[in-house]
């Protein structure tokens, strides 16, 4: 049914100077796919998630997003007005720290608000509404509402994050170590919580990890990076069950266990 | 306008020199081709302090004209320390007439208040502004502020609005309400209180607004929409007063309260003098109106 893909990224490269941050990424996102860029730090994941959700300029390389009308529009073409509407409306980005994707100074509910505001609505009643049943989706109880992100625990704000993201219905979400720095229960039921939502919502995302638990939970397609380079991609479960690649099977062969 | 050659000649007339007037014109002149858009300029350094309504000044001093007639208020009052040393330096760098009264006012400078007395087409009220941009305290980056303002994204305002009921269950923002000005830019209209700003939809009298330390100069020209935001469910109020002005019985206008005793006792007056002292020329009466009017009014006489 889907012919296809959401997002379709070819040669992207990004250099600092002379120093190489992502070089050379090509591949397709399908509608409702989980794609996870693993590798370790510096291997230029995160320079890949800015530049594709814009958030960088690439130095080389096209990614086209398809819109809501099926038209592919080239992102790095698009001017910033429309680019940044496409962040708030069909996109999210879901941070590491919780503190740099949420307004810490303004209550929860004004947080997952806020993107309602900023795309015309304007009814308190019903912007309410809609916060109270995305902090309960995303188990936050209703009475901490009119709490500030800076009351809550870092799982709480993490979660918080994810309703503010989600609230518009966006069709791609980026994730930038979306469980780091939690423990590992706090983890666990976050996962938990993500996949069921990718699920429900069938949201095509793309989670950058340096945890391969975490790409094996979440993804079904996984990018193996290494100094900027992919090294290795393919099915999650072939990717960590089979490793190629050198770099992979030292990547997989490196998890401790337990 | 050429230096005078009267007893001020140690200063360019209106003090500030003719460069200078000719930058902030221009500055205004672009503030009212983009209505609620704020212009950056290069404000000067005044013999005054910051806060006490440098921007104001500037404007002022580059707009007057020895025939205007300058009017000067602080809070809605005439009498005020701030209101009579910038009537005083005026009359004293400019040698331009001033006056209390708001009809035959042609240029007003105003620190937080519209006068009652509906204010005319050839007017311009000049306002005094402490912090120009509305998202200030919600987005601390200017360059993120500018960018908001060039992409009309302002659902950060709304947010803001969204706080203030849920915290109190109504919109509890009292002054510097902010407004969206013919449509596109929205506009902090300096910290009046928010039951002036319907004054300042479609108003005849040219306003323009300047920010001496922040270094901005906005205006709204005669006849623009100026519309308070608010919610669908939530529409923007004016403040109401359950009691008449206890010195002329004026209903509708913005009152201040004055305590009068240490005991508790206060009474509620129009913040408008000259509205108060007109009205009680007139024979108006409130509660705790003395029996033989002893206002302080004619304090300076027009010239």
């Amino acid at each position: 049914m889907i012919d296809e893909p959401l997002l379709r990224v070819s040669a992207l490269s990004k250099f600092y100077g002379s120093r190489v941050g992502c070089d050379n990424v090509t591949f397709d996102l399908w509608p409702g796919e989980v794609l996870a860029v693993v590798g370790e730090s510096g291997s230029g994941k995160t320079t890949l998630l800015n530049c594709l959700s814009t958030r960088l300029l690439p130095s080389s390389g096209t990614a086209s997003y398809r819109m809501r009308d099926g038209q592919f529009r080239e992102l790095y073409r698009m001017s910033e007005a429309e680019r940044r509407f496409l962040m708030r409306t069909d996109w999210g980005f879901v941070h590491q720290n919780p503190a740099d994707g949420l307004r810490m100074t303004v209550s929860a509910g004004a947080n997952v608000g806020e993107r309602l505001m900023a795309v015309g609505d304007r009814h308190y009643g019903k912007i309410r509404a809609t916060a109270v049943d995305w902090l309960s989706r995303v188990e936050i109880e209703e009475d901490r509402i009119d709490d500030e992100p800076r009351a809550f625990s870092g799982g709480m704000r993490q979660r918080l994050q994810i309703a503010r993201n989600l609230v518009t219905g966006p069709r791609l979400v980026f994730m930038d170590e979306p469980t780091g720095g939690l423990d590992v229960s706090v983890q666990a039921r976050l996962l938990d919580l993500l996949r069921g939502l990718v699920t429900d919502l069938g949201l095509a995302a793309i989670v950058v990890t340096h945890d391969l638990a975490v790409a094996r939970l979440l993804s079904q397609r996984m990018m193996v990076m290494k100094d900027g380079r992919v090294v290795e991609s393919g099915l999650t479960d072939r990717v960590l069950d089979d490793p190629r690649a050198p770099y992979t099977q030292l990547l997989v062969s490196s998890i401790l266990q337990v | 306008m050429t230096a005078q050659s009267t007893d001020i000649a140690t200063y360019n007339f209106a003090y500030l020199d003719e460069q200078t007037k000719r930058m902030i014109r221009r500055a205004i002149l672009k503030g009212i081709a983009i209505p609620g858009y704020q212009v950056p300029f290069a404000s000067r350094e005044m013999p005054m302090p910051y806060g006490w309504g440098t921007g104001g000044v500037q404007v002022t001093a580059s707009i007057i004209g020895p025939d205007d007639v300058l009017k000067v208020i602080d809070q809605g009052a005439d009498d005020t320390t701030n209101a009579v040393s910038i009537r005083a330096f005026f009359k004293k760098v400019a040698n331009v007439a001033v006056t209390t009264d708001t009809a035959t006012a042609s240029i007003i400078q105003t620190r937080h208040r519209i006068p009652e007395h509906p204010l005319t087409a050839g007017q311009v009220l000049v306002y005094q502004v402490p912090i120009p941009e509305p998202l200030r305290f919600l987005e601390p980056r200017e360059t993120e502020t500018r960018k908001m303002h060039a992409l009309e994204e302002y659902g950060l305002m709304h947010v803001k609005l969204y706080e203030d009921i849920a915290k109190h269950g109504r919109i509890a923002t009292t002054y510097a309400y902010p407004v969206k000005v013919e449509g596109r830019y929205v506009m902090d209209p300096s910290p009046t209180p928010k039951f002036d700003n319907p004054k300042m939809h479609r108003s005849p009298a040219l306003q323009l607004f300047g920010a001496g330390r922040e270094k901005r100069i906005y205006a709204v020209p005669p006849f623009t929409d100026v519309v308070s935001l608010d919610f669908e469910d939530h529409p923007f109020e004016v403040q109401t007063f359950d009691q008449p002005c206890a010195l002329c019985a004026a209903e509708n206008v913005y009152l201040d309260e004055v305590i009068l005793d240490d005991h508790g006792g206060h009474m509620f007056v129009c913040s408008d003098t000259d509205y108060c002292e007109k009205r009680r020329e007139e024979g108006h009466r409130g509660h705790l109106a003395p029996e033989t009017d002893l206002a302080p009014g004619n304090m300076e006489p027009v010239q």
